[in-house]
């Protein structure tokens, strides 16, 4: 429209022409550029290696509550100590796994309940990850790439298990297995390094050997596995299944 | 309809340089505080496991989403072609771009891994919303730049109408997003519903004129330019039907909520029995960032009143403040559902409302995104020709929607 000026008596006339053109082109430059660089990053896909994961398998865990004591504490404590994360009683220490009482209001029947990182099939956390550092290997474990992951915690607020923590202070002896670092979120492997070398997860180790036996730790997919067997045999439930997650923990006598 | 001139701020003044000064204090006090959140770790905030976003991102979220709403004048502007609103165009793009800047420089200082935002921006998962987001955001800087460009330079105005539609539907889509961060959260009774996408636009509708309101009012007294009544009434019974707005939505947010008896806990918490964040909701929210200034700006003995305008204004503000923080703060403190039905005790406070006390980092570095939103104001007064001349009442089209002259408004803002 003709009758906006930049001042008075209309002074953007005698601005430089060449200026001008030169801010636009670069303008339009960047703007066309930028989006390309990132869409060719993009399609080269994800180069992050799951070696030795396989889809043939998928990893998860059966948890008999009836078995479990709550005075027993031989899982969080074999995960702390394998892991080298410290629970030292703050809101900001991380726990990887932990023991809720669960009571049922109207009967009074109680019961503890090792709860962790469901390793879920529809992860929200994977889902909601803007860089895709928390992802889901071939075999169903959910990780957390630190390499890319920004520490931007959304992935805490997606999960329904409260099953990931932020790591709020510097870290000293970490364990080499086990990396975690300041300023990123973190939460059960599965102890995975293990698992690769053809081990059982800690938690279910402990249990087994200091617990009421009440972890079974197998490959869902094969139906001959001690874990499958047991599915196929006794009631079971996930938790918030309705939220159709289609969790790799399950739970039996909730 | 006489012709808008344009000229920057002298900014000259002691209070220009005191006011820069001011906020370069805060702004140096935010990248203190986020060195040491940096340097220490967030165990200097009041964040933890259980409220994991905190005061940052109340800040952050509030301003991201009223960069949206400060577009709301050129919008009018230029895509429903009210010519009154023409002369406040630029100022109305130059305010959703610093204010967007403002947030967004929050939210990334906050970050676990600040030094890892280059994987941000080249590592994309493509389902995620806050991925989605990071093109909104950014794509809303160029588009709103580029409105700007089409404003400001004369040749391209007959574009403008064309970018400016561009960049209308774009924040939509952008505060659309930045609602659907909190709406998608299924794990979470107090977020999961899809009107959490159209509550955030229409409280970006109402934060974003609150805000373009004071800084148009405090821009013209410290310029010593004439700032009619009729612009700034206008402006204002706008802002108090968008405050209206946004109580209807949030009345039709939580009654829907109330409806499903699952969630009548949450419900009862934030509303009922949530001490600060009920109080938050009901005086912050829902009377000074909804009722005062409706009475405000309608009362028969008020409604005439400038000051009226402007600390109903103020009073937007610091109810949508109230309201995010609510909506952010309050949402993490009530415990997640995992066992539905169930009492539940862990030493990871399951089953217990969390508490959450912002720090004095974690404040100093949402204050400081907030400086920085107006320092790139001030400055950018002074640089570019974004303030009118003159916004007395004989310059401004009185009634601009008539058939007298639409195809005339059309495009020109």
């Amino acid at each position: 429209m003709s009758d906006e000026h930049a001042g008075p008596g209309g002074a953007e006339n005698d601005v430089d022409e060449g200026r001008r053109r030169f801010l636009g082109a670069a303008a339009v430059s960047a703007l066309v550029l930028a989006p390309g660089v990132s869409l060719i990053r993009y399609a080269e896909g994800d180069e992050r290696s799951t070696a030795g994961a396989s889809s043939k398998t998928r990893w998860g865990l059966l948890i008999d509550t009836t078995k479990c004591k709550p005075s027993c504490t031989a899982c969080v404590t074999a995960c702390s100590s394998y892991n080298g994360w410290k629970n030292e009683g703050r809101p900001t220490d991380p726990q990887w796994i932990r023991k809720v009482q669960v009571t049922d209001p109207s009967t009074g029947f109680s019961r503890s309940v090792p709860v962790m990182c469901q390793h879920c099939a529809n992860a929200p956390c994977v889902e909601v990850c803007p860089t895709g550092a928390s992802f889901r290997r071939a075999d169903g474990i959910v990780l957390v790439d630190r390499h890319i992951c920004i520490g931007c915690r959304y992935c805490m607020m997606a999960c329904p298990y409260k099953a990931r923590s932020f790591v709020s202070e510097n870290l000293t002896n970490q364990k080499p297995w086990a990396p975690r670092g300041k300023g990123t979120v973190e939460g059960c492997t599965l102890c995975v390094p293990r698992i690769d070398a053809g081990k059982i997860p800690a938690c279910v180790e402990a249990c087994r050997r200091e617990g009421g036996r009440a972890m079974t730790f197998g490959n869902l997919k094969d139906p001959a596995s001690a874990i499958s067997r047991a599915l196929a045999e006794y009631p079971s439930a996930q938790l918030r299944a309705d939220l159709m997650l289609d969790t790799g923990v399950h739970y039996q006598g909730l | 309809m006489r012709a808008i001139h344009y000229r920057e701020i002298d900014g000259r003044s002691v209070g220009f340089w005191g006011l820069a000064a001011l906020l370069a204090a805060f702004m140096a006090a935010g990248v203190t505080a986020a060195y040491f959140m940096a340097h220490i770790g967030h165990i200097i905030t009041g964040m933890t496991n259980q409220v994991v976003w905190g005061m940052p991102h109340v800040f952050a979220v509030f301003l991201i989403v009223a960069a949206s709403g400060a577009l709301n004048t050129a919008s009018i502007a230029s895509v429903f072609g009210r010519v009154a609103y023409r002369p406040l165009a630029r100022l109305s793009g130059l305010l959703a771009i610093a204010l967007l800047i403002g947030g967004l420089a929050i939210v990334v200082l906050d970050l676990g891994r600040a030094d890892h935002l280059g994987v941000a921006l080249t590592h994309f998962n493509f389902r995620s919303i806050f991925a989605w987001n990071i093109f909104l955001y950014t794509g809303f800087v160029a588009v709103t730049g580029w409105y700007l460009w089409v404003m400001m330079e004369r040749r391209l105005n007959r574009y403008t109408r064309m970018v400016g539609t561009v960049a209308f539907l774009w924040r939509l889509i952008l505060t659309t997003g930045t609602g659907s961060i909190f709406g998608f959260l299924i794990a979470r009774q107090p977020y999961d519903e899809a009107i959490m996408a159209p509550l955030f636009v229409m409280m970006s509708f109402s934060f974003g004129l609150a805000i373009f309101i004071l800084v148009l009012m405090a821009a013209f007294k410290g310029a010593r330019r004439p700032l009619g009544d009729d612009t700034l009434m206008r402006l204002k019974n706008l802002l108090g039907v968008f405050a209206a707005g946004v109580l209807y939505f949030l009345l039709a947010f939580h009654i829907t909520k109330l409806y499903e008896a699952a969630f009548r806990g949450a419900e009862a918490f934030l509303l009922w029995d949530g001490g600060i964040y009920t109080f938050l909701f009901w005086f912050g929210a829902v009377f000074l960032g909804g009722m005062l200034p409706m009475l405000l700006f309608w009362l028969p003995q008020t409604r005439r009143s400038r000051a009226a305008a402007g600390w109903g204004s103020a009073s937007v503000v610091v109810g949508g403040l109230a309201l995010m923080y609510d909506i952010i703060i309050g949402g993490q403190a009530w415990p997640l559902s995992i066992f539905p039905g169930m009492k539940v005790s862990s030493s990871f406070y399951d089953g217990v409302v969390n508490s959450y006390s912002p720090s004095l980092p974690e404040c100093a570095l949402a204050l400081g995104g907030c400086a920085l939103a107006l320092f790139i104001i001030l400055f950018a007064l002074k640089l570019l020709p974004f303030l009118p001349e003159s916004l007395a009442d004989e310059g401004v089209v009185e009634s601009d929607m008539g058939s007298a002259k639409p195809k005339a408004a059309a495009g020109a803002a």
